[in-house]
């Protein structure tokens, strides 16, 4: 990698988490409404493997679905603005926090009903084998959508029709509030991945250098034909599962053993061990995040509302 | 004008379908190297390949899924539902996915989709397998419901729901695939949402869909031998509703009997019944009576069956209440 392309990871990364930090406050002074679910601390996930990506890949993910949004390329702007359910929003304020997508850049959404978008991953690799071109499908989820129905059935035929599917196990310790191992009967959501004879490895999702060389070589194996594969990336969210949750179920010392391993804080550390970067450089970019995430929010703040023609627009295609 | 079966009206219009357009394909259970459990897509699979005619484990949620991931990428998926009852298996995806993308993310998602199944009592297949819950699908803002009771309108609909770019619920009924029709020669479409006016008449207006129409039309036989005449009309869609045939029918008959095959509450009836009191109440001579279905899961001992069932003596008795 080029110092500007660690740098601009390293930039990523910092606009994640000063923008859930903003969505915080603006939570909190009731600027945003329904479920806000911050991906804070799990920033290295979507950073280093959305950066391992080409373009012609697809990414869908769950309901935490802010920093996947940045990585795949959509601006400060238009997550606040959505977030603020403001017409220039990236769902025009009709999708809100857990509803952001655009295809444009091969986003293909959040979905928030757990699990149900792994068969439509399936669906989204099918077009493109159907159509032969060499894209791969990445299908982020949390660790508590591998014990629905769902995961099963996507995983299995996708396996059955040898789809070209990246299957992303975001393995954040918690369904909402409810412990890995409390939940699923094996803790280490990789091993699901053997039942349907699939590829699989786990990574430190804490370390973005981890994520990304991991997922540029499955990336390249599914593109060449290796079939699915499954991917476990362990994490660990710092908030809340959504704000106003009372995190009855886990222990403050154990968020803070995580946070010591902070993922912006090891990223630093590393590019300034491997003199990739100075700690000026870094305070300059992590500037340059600040700024942009002020001026989404205030880009947000200043978008107009829908207007009353969106609320019947777009329930079909067609009339 | 060729005369053929309701199951070769259906599978003429996927033949068709897919071989004008190479995106068009066909995902389900036994679709393929079975020809599909009632032979629609029976020689399919050696003419078309199997990955245009692909067969699924039983699995319906994924079968939906990936259909609506397929749409979503620009193919035109025609997903096979077995049956309608096994639709409850894939409920989330009908309707938390399929009907909500296109409006969730603000036009973003166009969903060419077409899920066909078969519902239906009549067979003997008990409760689980006899359902007629078209209401509960048509409930949705976001999907298309469209349910065709003659072969002409199966194929022009089907066409015109493959060619379409929204996600449409084709329903099927099982006991119709071997009914005979005049269908049109060549290729033809049938616009979605339109009702139509079946039979004309002047005393009464008869609203109904899928099977019923079989039902109502040899009633209306009957009550023609009686000097009654019926005006049957097909809503052929139950979403979007297109009430306009039935208004202006109601306000010539001032009367009207609504005959459907699902429960009586809740039901198709009661939206009938409803929009008419409030677009034409003005009209009214005679309290509206719904036919439907007893409120019973379906038995399967045949006798029990078919008293549960809407039956020609029930419309019959229901045009002679309101007359």
């Amino acid at each position: 990698m080029e110092k500007s392309e660690y740098l601009k990871l390293f930039h990523e990364m910092v606009v994640i988490r000063r923008l859930e930090e903003r969505a915080a406050e603006l939570y909190q002074q009731g600027k945003i409404g329904g479920f806000l679910h911050l991906y804070i601390g799990q920033e290295a996930v979507c950073t280093g493997l959305i950066s391992a990506r080409q373009p012609v890949d697809r990414v869908i993910t769950a309901y935490r679905d802010h920093g996947v949004a940045i990585s795949c390329g959509l601006s400060a702007r238009e997550v606040m603005a959505e977030l603020l359910g403001k017409a220039t929003g990236c769902s025009r304020g009709k999708g809100g926090s857990m509803h952001m997508a655009d295809v444009s850049k091969n986003f293909w959404g959040g979905h928030a009903i757990v699990g149900a978008h792994l068969p439509i991953a399936v669906g989204l690799a099918l077009a493109d084998a159907y159509k032969s071109q060499p894209a791969v499908t990445i299908c982020m989820f949390g660790d508590g959508a591998t014990n629905i129905g769902y995961f099963h059935e996507a995983l299995n035929l996708s396996k059955v029709w040898n789809l070209p599917v990246l299957w992303v196990c975001e393995n954040n310790q918690y369904g909402m509030g409810t412990a890995v191992e409390r939940a699923s009967a094996v803790s280490e959501i990789r091993q699901k991945a053997c039942g349907y004879r699939m590829p699989n490895d786990s990574v430190n999702g804490m370390d973005i250098i981890e994520v990304r060389e991991t997922a540029l070589r499955v990336l390249e194996e599914i593109r060449n034909g290796s079939g699915p594969q499954l991917l476990e990336i362990n994490t660990y969210r710092f908030r809340g599962h959504s704000m106003g949750d009372p995190e009855r179920y886990r222990k403050p010392e154990e968020v803070r053993k995580w946070e010591e391993n902070d993922p912006i804080g090891i990223y630093q550390r590393y590019l300034i061990e491997h003199k990739i970067a100075t700690e000026q450089e870094l305070d300059e970019e992590t500037s340059r995040a600040e700024a942009e995430i002020q001026d989404a929010v205030e880009f947000a703040e200043a978008s107009p509302e829908p207007g009353a023609e969106e609320l019947f627009a777009h329930i079909y295609s067609e009339a | 004008m060729t005369t053929m079966t309701m199951r070769e009206a259906i599978s003429q219009a996927l033949w068709e379908e897919m071989e004008r357009d190479p995106d068009v394909f066909i995902l389900g259970e036994e679709v393929g190297v079975w020809g599909g459990t009632y032979a629609v897509t029976k020689g399919f699979y050696d003419h078309f390949g199997a990955d245009r005619v692909r067969d699924t484990p039983i699995a319906e949620a994924v079968i939906v899924g990936a259909a609506i991931g397929a749409a979503m990428a620009g193919l035109r998926p025609v997903a096979e539902l077995m049956t309608i009852n096994f639709a409850f298996s894939a409920m989330d995806h009908i309707v938390n996915e399929a009907a909500k993308m296109h409006y969730m993310f603000a036009g973003q998602m166009i969903l060419p989709l077409v899920i066909r199944t078969v519902g239906g009592g009549g067979r003997q297949l008990a409760a689980t397998h006899s359902q007629t819950p078209d209401a509960v699908f048509a409930h949705f803002p976001g999907l298309k419901v469209v349910a065709p009771g003659t072969p002409a309108d199966a194929k022009g609909l089907l066409k015109a729901s493959i060619r379409s770019n929204d996600p449409i619920f084709f329903i099927e009924h099982a006991t119709l695939y071997q009914t005979r029709g005049e269908v049109p020669e060549g290729d033809y479409t049938i616009p979605i949402g339109k009702s139509i006016i079946q039979r004309q008449g002047k005393d009464v207006t008869i609203v109904t869909y899928s099977k019923m129409l079989e039902v109502s039309q040899k009633a209306a036989d009957q009550l023609a031998k009686e000097g009654i005449e019926a005006e049957i009309i097909d809503l052929r869609t139950l979403r979007p509703l297109d009430m306009e045939p039935v208004i202006a029918s109601f306000k010539k008959t001032n009367r009207a009997v609504i005959v459907e095959e699902g429960w009586l509450s809740y039901g198709v009836g009661a939206e009938i019944s409803a929009r008419i009191y409030e677009e034409a109440f003005d009209y009214v001579d005679a309290p509206i009576k719904r036919v439907a279905q007893k409120e019973v899961p379906l038995p399967y001992n045949r006798t029990l069956e078919q008293m549960a069932l809407p039956q020609v003596a029930d419309v019959i008795n229901a045009v002679k209440e309101v007359l």
